[in-house]
């Protein structure tokens, strides 16, 4: 039989297992199947492609046995090492990880593109050609732009790295790799010298570097869901060019879903996604405020969780402070003793909370909270106005009224939790900063609210304790 | 018989179109719950790029080619191995309540 037919059948079942593999994982009860449906995808179009061996081009011929032990050991290299990086990274390092393996995927797709470009004996196509460059262009930005970003998110890079008349620096780099790409594909046809090709990466790569250094690390959940989508984009007009169905219909189902998801994610900071990419947003954040009235009023952790305890509502706000202090164990812990005691508990999370899209419900599903009690921002906004208490712990900006209110405030549209429409408010804080955007929260001065200052860790043993020592009184 | 297609063309616009459409549609009506999950899946699932890879490789014919296209497979398959794990180790942990209200109440 045909291997061609094979391959090609293999690839058909991997289209229809990641889209339906897909489908599973979008909802929390299927969605564990989901990843298994892909995975199996995934191995069946592996096994496959080996079979390429049956089917090479002629001149390919005398490397077969060496480009095979490559194949087999760039493959085990690539999948061990991904592996065990991937079991033993931390819930909260995971955007990193997610934006170092998607860099790795537009690296993988620009290759495709470079031995296409150098492999001078092939006749190539106009239109070929110029998915070649875009697809090369498009997956070296993602390489470069990822790397970059896992480096911000893991500390390796601190701060942002601007200059003076960056971002006409920034489009004379772009247009220069793309005339050198459009000399690759009309004025060369595709034959163009090894150091031009090598020039156009270098190009690409380097935009990539400069257009994420500039941006911040509380933007990083857009930046990483945009060059997901980037990297799919990528592979699937390398899919194109190497008439494989299989990468086209993978890459274009992640490209728009991921582009999707980015348009959701820059919706919910209340900005565009070139404002994001291309404003200096939180470096000019200090221009002057309204003044706010009242003061900031300190209150103790047991007693916050005496009043919690006695509640009959209580609605919980985390934001990434938690996760940084360690805290959700200690929380999940605390909200099973409000639960027993007959309080309704329930956790509000926004958005942005996190450093991904959807960070804080990992970080607070690892710490065994039941998805059931988490709500998103659009089904719970409307219940804080019967809510005893809402408790604030590491969040600042996403609970921050003058998005509602103050129209001169620079987050000003961006929807919030409604927490001050409680009937009282506890912000755990370990201080009296303000938030990333560098904006004065006038929900702290807020008469219905009361501040527990310390590491939220701290705070809920604390809270803890008291509960504790409140149930051994009886 | 002979099921050789060529992808070029409005053929190739038409797979673009309708995989572009179904993304959509899949992302479209996800709870925010699982976006990262979500994010981290199709980060997997554009891992198919290593078999891209795999085939420049396997058709090597110069050095220069054989090094990049080992890169190639080598940076595909970490994507696709470590968007695996990583989607599976968050989608392990989302469990509904009933499994949970069944503990013993504290002390």
């Amino acid at each position: 039989m045909n291997t061609q037919v094979i391959i090609d059948a293999s690839y058909l079942a991997a289209a229809f297992l990641f889209i339906f593999g897909l489908k599973r994982m979008s909802s929390p009860v299927t969605a564990r199947s989901g990843i298994v449906v892909a995975g199996l995808g995934m191995l069946v179009a592996t096994l496959a492609s080996f079979l390429y061996v049956f089917g090479i081009h002629g001149e390919a011929q005398p490397h077969l046995t060496t480009n095979v032990i490559l194949a087999a050991a760039a493959l085990a290299i690539g999948t061990g090492w991904a592996w065990w990086s991937g079991k033993k990274v931390a819930m909260t390092a995971m955007p990193q990880m997610v934006a170092l393996y998607n860099g790795m995927g537009g690296g993988a797709a620009a290759a495709i593109a470079a031995v296409e470009l150098l492999r001078t004996s092939a006749v190539h196509e106009t239109v070929s050609l110029v998915v070649t460059i875009i697809g090369a262009l498009i997956g070296a930005i993602s390489l470069a732009g990822s790397l970059i970003a896992w480096a911000k998110l893991d500390g390796k890079i601190n701060g942002t790295w601007r200059i003076k008349g960056q971002q006409a620096f920034n489009g004379l780099v772009f247009l220069s790799t793309l005339a050198l790409g459009m000399y690759i594909v009309f004025g060369a046809q595709g034959h163009a010298p090894v150091g031009l090709v090598a020039a156009f990466f270098i190009g690409a790569l380097i935009f990539g570097v400069l257009m994420t250094m500039p941006i911040g690390g509380a933007d990083m959940p857009v930046v990483i869901s945009l060059y997901n989508a980037f990297t799919g984009l990528a592979v699937g007009f390398e899919g194109y060019v190497l008439q494989n169905p299989a990468l086209m219909i993978a890459g274009m189902v992640v490209g728009s879903a991921g582009t999707l998801l980015t348009l959701l994610m820059a919706k919910a900071m209340n900005r565009s996604v070139a404002n994001v990419i291309f404003s200096n947003f939180g470096a000019t954040g200090d221009e002057q405020q309204g003044e706010i009235k009242g003061s900031m009023k300190p209150a103790e952790a047991g007693d916050a969780a005496v009043n919690m305890r006695y509640a009959s509502k209580v609605i919980i706000a985390p934001g990434y402070g938690l996760a940084v202090a360690q805290a959700q164990h200690k929380l999940f812990e605390f909200v099973k003793l409000l639960s027993e005691a007959g309080v309704d508990v329930k956790f509000a999370i926004h958005p942005v909370a996190g450093r991904m899209p959807g960070h804080m419900n990992v970080l607070l599903a690892e710490a065994g909270v039941p998805y059931d009690m988490i709500y998103d921002l659009e089904d719970i906004n409307g219940e804080f106005k019967e809510a005893d208490v809402a408790i604030v712990i590491g969040a600042n900006d996403t609970v921050n009224p003058a998005a509602r209110t103050n129209k001169s405030s620079p987050i000003y549209g961006m929807p919030i939790l409604n927490v001050d429409q409680a009937k009282q408010v506890y912000v755990i804080k370990r201080g009296q900063g303000k938030g990333y955007s560098g904006v004065e929260n006038e929900l702290f001065f807020a008469d219905n609210c009361n501040l527990v200052y310390g590491d939220a860790l701290k705070v809920m043993v604390s809270m803890i304790q008291a509960v504790k020592s409140l149930e051994g009184g009886h | 018989m002979d099921l050789t297609v060529t992808l070029t063309g409005f053929v190739a616009l038409y797979i673009f179109m309708l995989a572009a459409f179904t993304g959509y549609e899949i992302i479209g009506r996800v709870p925010a719950i699982l976006h990262t999950p979500l994010m981290s899946g199709s980060n997997f699932v554009h891992g198919i790029v290593v078999v891209g890879a795999m085939f420049a490789l396997l058709n090597a014919t110069s050095t220069v080619e054989q090094v990049i296209g080992f890169f190639g497979v080598l940076l595909g398959a970490g994507n696709a191995a470590g968007g695996y794990v990583v989607t599976e180790r968050m989608l392990e942990m989302f469990k509904p309540s009933d499994k949970k209200t069944g503990e013993k109440p504290a002390k």
